[in-house]
């Protein structure tokens, strides 16, 4: 049987990882190497990094550290953060990155997905959404960091995307980002709900219960998280211990 | 004993993460780029993403197709093929196909490679996360490794064994789905040991150590 991953989300800024709430006053929470040395030793289902200072066009992504990250990692690694070119995702898979998330770039250049999963297979793109609510059961994109209003409703935006080849959906609630208050579960549902792909949830997550809410309650494949386990002794092995204690499905360390 | 296991880089795959698995292993691995190269190696690996036409097309370019048959048919190399390494190991896959004839695949093992909703599976695909094991046929690459151990699947298609008894272990997602096989000195996993953790490390030393790999 498929097991619900835990996935923590580490937010990549110049010379180490922050987090933030709402998209914005980010704290500094330490070095990258480190934070992924431990995660590995844990066995953690899967992590994602995320350049946040990076959106495309000019900003490229620091391959080399890039690199020196993914040579601590064998578990499934997504990186993401300024990816606007097909080049870029042949160098990340060539140095370790097993999948990459588009955000930003693929706004302006929706094409650019089905031109990565084509060449490399829809398992490979990630497309995250960074999502608003802008009304009653209704939210939109934004882009750059959550700092673009792009004028996509969410669900239109993601069936469009996993037309195009996106493999999986990672869909955020800016307003629950670093709130530590639970996920936005109609965000989530709805987006599972539109599309036949598996749609990681993220932004808000708080305790285990939001967690265990996210795939019981709105049926995410996987949930990602940052501050729980940045700012509390909240651990992925304990997600997953309370988890399969709500009778999900998780992996078991070998 | 210095083991030569070289990693098959013709111009699509993981290979770094692949090649960093090995290293972990205490294994020196080597990068080969050059379908010509392969016979330095004692053993192979042959990775792979992307579409099972288009990686075809890139083994018969390089003229690894051929080069393959010599050392793994002709001299009785190991090979290791992981996820649509392995399923290019089939006699024909369907993905990216130009007709419903399918593309040739190198047919070191008997059966095809088809899409998952084609044999009948409702769930969301790629199948993608990790997923237990359920062991087949006894073979020395998954020697140690409890039945239901969870290893990390990504893929969108299936390979459908033509013998039953090459499928050394499956995996559930809605439908049972080939997760290793097995035929002589020719192996193939359809999950990903070098990103499942110390379970996968365990199946790439069986066949880098196990002599009846």
């Amino acid at each position: 049987m498929l097991k619900v991953r835990v996935i923590p989300t580490l937010l990549w800024k110049q010379f180490g990882l922050v987090k933030g709430i709402g998209f914005d006053s980010w704290r500094r929470v330490g070095p990258v190497l480190p934070a992924i040395k431990v995660y590995n030793q844990r066995e953690v289902d899967e992590l994602i990094l995320v350049d946040i200072l990076a959106h495309g066009v000019n900003d490229d992504l620091d391959v080399e550290s890039v690199d020196d990250f993914a040579h601590e990692c064998f578990v499934p690694f997504t990186v993401g953060g300024g990816i606007s070119k097909v080049e870029q995702v042949q160098r990340l898979l060539q140095i370790g990155a097993d999948k990459i998330s588009i955000n930003t770039a693929a706004y302006a250049t929706p094409k650019l997905i089905n031109e990565i999963s084509y060449r490399y297979g829809t398992q490979c793109v990630v497309a995250s959404v960074d999502a608003k609510c802008i009304g009653h059961q209704k939210w939109q994109c934004f882009s750059h960091a959550g700092h673009k209003a792009t004028g996509r409703d969410v669900v239109d935006w993601v069936k469009e995307l996993a037309d195009r080849g996106a493999g999986e959906i990672l869909i955020t609630s800016i307003e629950r980002d670093g709130t530590m208050q639970g996920y936005d579960l109609d965000l989530i549902e709805k987006v599972v709900e539109a599309v036949n792909i598996p749609v990681i949830a993220s932004g808000g997550a708080g305790s285990y219960q939001h967690m265990v809410e996210a795939v019981l309650k709105a049926g995410a494949s996987a949930v990602a998280a940052a501050s729980i386990f940045h700012y509390t002794e909240q651990t992925p092995l304990g997600a997953k211990v309370a988890m399969e204690i709500a009778g999900i499905p998780v992996r078991s360390k070998f | 004993m210095n083991m030569k296991v070289g990693v098959l880089d013709y111009g699509v795959g993981n290979v770094g993460s692949v090649m960093r698995a090995l290293e972990e292993l205490c294994v020196t691995p080597i990068l080969i780029d050059r379908a010509s190269d392969i016979h330095i190696a004692d053993r192979l690996i042959l990775p792979g993403v992307g579409s099972f036409t288009d990686c075809k097309n890139l083994l018969d370019k390089g003229g690894w197709t051929s080069a393959l048959k010599d050392e793994v048919i002709g001299s009785s190399k190991p090979i290791l093929g992981i996820c649509l390494g392995m399923q290019l190991l089939a006699d024909v896959g369907m993905e990216g196909a130009v007709d419903e004839n399918g593309t040739a695949g190198l047919g070191f093992i008997s059966g095809k490679v088809v899409g998952l909703a084609s044999i009948g599976c409702k769930s969301r695909i790629p199948h993608m996360g990790w997923n237990s094991i359920i062991l087949g046929s006894p073979s020395g690459l998954l020697s140690d490794i409890p039945n239901g151990t969870d290893f990390y699947f990504v893929h969108g298609y299936a390979f459908v064994t033509e013998n039953p008894k090459d499928t050394i272990a499956v995996t559930n997602y809605d439908v049972s789905v080939t997760a290793a096989i097995a035929k002589d000195n020719v192996w193939g996993t359809q999950f990903h040991p070098e990103k499942s953790s110390r379970a996968g490390f365990k199946v790439l030393r069986n066949f880098v150590e196990d002599s009846s790999c």
